[in-house]
């Protein structure tokens, strides 16, 4: 067994394989060297240093979109995940009903960002318009609006992990916590959440990287406006790779330290909640 | 049943994985038959080797290209694919495509500015036949003698008006303007649109001015073309066509004009931020504004309202002499051949540019169908484009007007109008003042002018 299993690597190894060099490896090789490049299409780039790292943290707008972003993780990682956990704690009561509601919540997960935000923008610029003013009008209305759609997206994906979660906790142990006398408030605390520490990891973990590479909905919804206030990471990234003449470099260079960020923080945040997790 | 459902999903799947392989049309390409290739119709003439590959930056005359196209392609057989970017989106589209093996072969650049960045991308046309043709060299892209731009065609914009709805302005007895004559200064145009919204109800619109929408469809009528008037007055007084500091002269004017615009409009200014390109036209075209300001390349949007209803107006700054201005009339359209396409495909390029301004095919498509005002000596008396527009254009010039020339190719960057465009922004939502304009204007002007000039 053993034997054919490394006999047949290739055969089933290595298109997928291929697949990950072509469409990962190589462009995210030929990004960072990119970075380091002066060029107007990706055909013609001259060494240059790093001076398009210079330029990239010497921009304002650039800054202004790190915080914006970060606020915007934070607040999404809380509003999301509790929200998300209070939803799967009322529909693992088993009451009627139970399996329309996780579909309906789930649902909004399945509509594409691009098509998401222009639904709610049209929703919330309707209701703004009731007192002269639309998404664009400041970046708090931006970063709520953003908030909103986000929390409507991502609650009822993040539910279903939390529900698979709960479903694997034993029924004799809250049982015998309940007959100790526990509250309810104490078996959630000492019990449930201790138990479902694999899915809070998994959750934290999606909601802070999906907040932190917003891009469609972020386009679609207010495009950076107004005064690109309201433009996060991923959409100043593009905007200055595609925006500016002869700023392409630049925009690389914001990337590869994009990259560097979310990856620094994803593994943080892995390891803070992994090392909470209990074996059962 | 089982069987069933996996029979479905393997068709699903297989499905899927069909349509991810199948070439995806170019991305921001308008309409997607566009992009398809006319490979079927290749076969047919083997004599013509090499094909043409137009990105288009013109949304509004898409459909025209792509029947042109077509009947190249069935009169000579060499094929001619037309993609047209989406508004405000050709940059990004041509950098994308210009990268590709397939690149195209025939792309546009704005002016100087935009030439800058593709200035070695550029074919030198100075021996073709489309040059030689070419009416002034005003009209041209030159660097050191090489000929690397030709305009196409030469647009007027100004502040087009309903011609019925003025005239009941006219004839009202709360007005105080009470012909087109007089409608000749910045104080006039205040006085009619100020009287017009404050008796809107009585004229049976929603506002003077259609909206002045800043979304990204409709905000370069105001950070591009309105904010022209300033620097070309600001040009003409220092007597220069270009500069590294623009001092903002006329900016005071600049928000007088800006302030009408909003103050006086279907909608409040604090909701402009999200309005489009498309509201302003349909509130035109549906008689709810009387004034909207754009050029001759929107004449197919408003045709509805009938000739006899549409005029056109000079954009009044309140500039001294100002009565004896005229529209602003230049050309932001200029052809560039690609260079680096294989030396057939750039003959065929050539071949389809000089067939589309010689054969009565091509001269009626461009002057008829897409309306265009062509700068070549091949059209002659026969080709003339006509509208109310172009007419208005040629009446002020007959009248002995001085027309506005087209400044803005001279703006440092799209970086520098967007600045403009976001500060105008919040001017008109209240949450910034217009010194915020005035700083993304000069300082913006001289930040960006130095950095392309550092990034050269």
């Amino acid at each position: 067994m053993e034997k054919s299993i490394k006999r047949y690597f290739p055969i089933f190894a290595l298109p997928t394989m291929l697949a990950f060099c072509i469409g990962f490896v190589i462009p995210f090789i030929e990004g960072i060297y990119l970075s380091f490049c002066k060029f107007t299409t990706v055909l013609d780039a001259k060494w240059i240093g790093l001076g398009n790292f210079k330029n990239a943290l010497a921009d304002p707008v650039f800054a202004h979109a790190f915080w914006y972003t970060a606020a915007f993780v934070v607040v999404s990682l809380i509003i999301v995940n509790l929200c998300a956990l209070g939803l799967a704690l009322l529909l693992v009561r088993g009451f009627k009903g139970t399996n329309l509601y996780r579909t309906v919540f789930f649902m909004p997960n399945l509509i594409g960002g691009i098509v998401l935000g222009y639904v709610w923008q049209l929703i919330l610029n309707g209701l703004l318009l009731e007192i002269d003013r639309t998404l664009t009008y400041s970046e708090a209305y931006g970063f709520w609006g953003l908030m909103i759609l986000i929390c409507w997206q991502q609650i009822g994906y993040m539910m279903i992990i939390y529900i698979a979660g709960l479903q694997t906790i034993p029924g004799e142990i809250i049982e015998s916590a309940e007959m100790d006398g526990a509250t309810k408030w104490q078996v959630l605390k000492g019990i449930k959440i201790p138990m479902i520490m694999p899915s809070i990891t998994i959750c934290t973990f999606l909601t802070v990287t999906n907040s932190f590479k917003l891009f469609d909905q972020n386009l679609s919804l207010t495009a950076g406006e107004p005064a690109k206030m309201s433009e996060m990471l991923a959409l100043n990234i593009y905007n200055t790779f595609y925006g500016r003449v002869g700023w392409e470099g630049v925009g690389q260079a914001k990337a590869v330290i994009f990259f560097i960020l979310v990856v620094g923080i994803a593994l943080i945040q892995l390891k803070l909640t992994k090392s909470k997790e209990v074996q059962q | 049943m089982k069987k069933i459902v996996a029979i479905l999903l393997v068709s699903l799947m297989m499905l899927s994985a069909v349509a991810c392989a199948a070439p995806a049309p170019a991305p921001a390409a308008e309409p997607a038959p566009a992009a398809e290739p006319a490979e079927a119709v290749v076969a047919e003439e083997p004599a013509a080797a090499g094909s043409v590959y137009y990105l288009n930056f013109k949304p509004e005359q898409d459909e025209q290209w792509q029947a042109l196209a077509k009947l190249y392609t069935e009169q000579t057989g060499v094929p001619v694919t037309v993609v047209t970017a989406a508004s405000g989106t050709y940059e990004t589209t041509l950098k994308s495509e210009i990268a590709k093996t397939e690149a195209p072969t025939l792309f546009q650049v704005n002016g100087p500015v935009g030439l800058a960045n593709w200035k070695d991308y550029c074919y030198d046309m100075k021996d073709s036949d489309l040059y030689s043709h070419l009416t002034s060299d005003d009209f041209a892209l030159l660097d050191n003698g090489a000929v690397l731009g030709i305009a196409y065609v030469v647009e007027t914009y100004g502040i087009i008006y309903n011609k019925a709805l003025l005239d009941q302005y006219f004839a009202a007895d709360w007005s105080t303007i009470k012909s087109i004559d007089a409608l000749n200064n910045f104080a006039a145009l205040k006085a009619v649109a100020e009287e017009i919204q404050a008796n809107k109800d009585a004229l049976g619109v929603e506002g003077a001015f259609t909206s002045a929408g800043m979304d990204g469809s409709s905000d370069w009528r105001f950070k591009t073309h309105l904010a022209n008037l300033p620097i070309y007055y600001e040009y003409e007084a220092d007597g220069i066509g270009n500069t590294d500091a623009i001092k903002g002269t006329y900016l005071d004017n600049y928000k007088n004009i800006w302030d009408l615009y909003i103050n006086n409009a279907t909608c409040s200014p604090s909701v402009l931020s999200s309005k489009t390109g498309d509201d302003a036209v349909a509130e035109f075209a549906t008689g709810s504004a009387v004034f909207y300001q754009n050029g001759t390349w929107a004449y197919g949007d408003i045709a509805d309202l009938g000739d006899e209803n549409i005029g056109m107006l000079p954009i009044y700054i309140g500039v001294a002499g100002e009565e004896n201005q005229g529209l602003c009339t230049g050309t932001e359209n200029f052809w560039c051949v690609n260079k680096n396409a294989a030396p057939e495909d750039i003959q065929a390029t050539l071949d389809f540019m000089h067939w589309c301004i010689s054969s009565d095919e091509g001269r009626q498509s461009m002057a008829f169908d897409m309306g265009f005002v062509v700068p070549f000596d091949t059209f002659g008396a026969d080709y003339l484009a006509d509208n109310p527009l172009l007419r208005a254009a040629n009446d002020y010039i007959a009248a002995g007007k001085k027309s506005v020339k087209w400044c803005f190719p001279t703006m440092p960057s799209e970086e520098w109008k967007n600045g403009v465009g976001s500060a105008l922004t919040a001017y008109a939502a209240g949450t910034a003042d217009w010194a915020g304009v005035v700083t993304a204007f000069v300082d913006g002007w001289a930040a960006e002018k130095a950095a392309v000039q550092a990034a050269a």
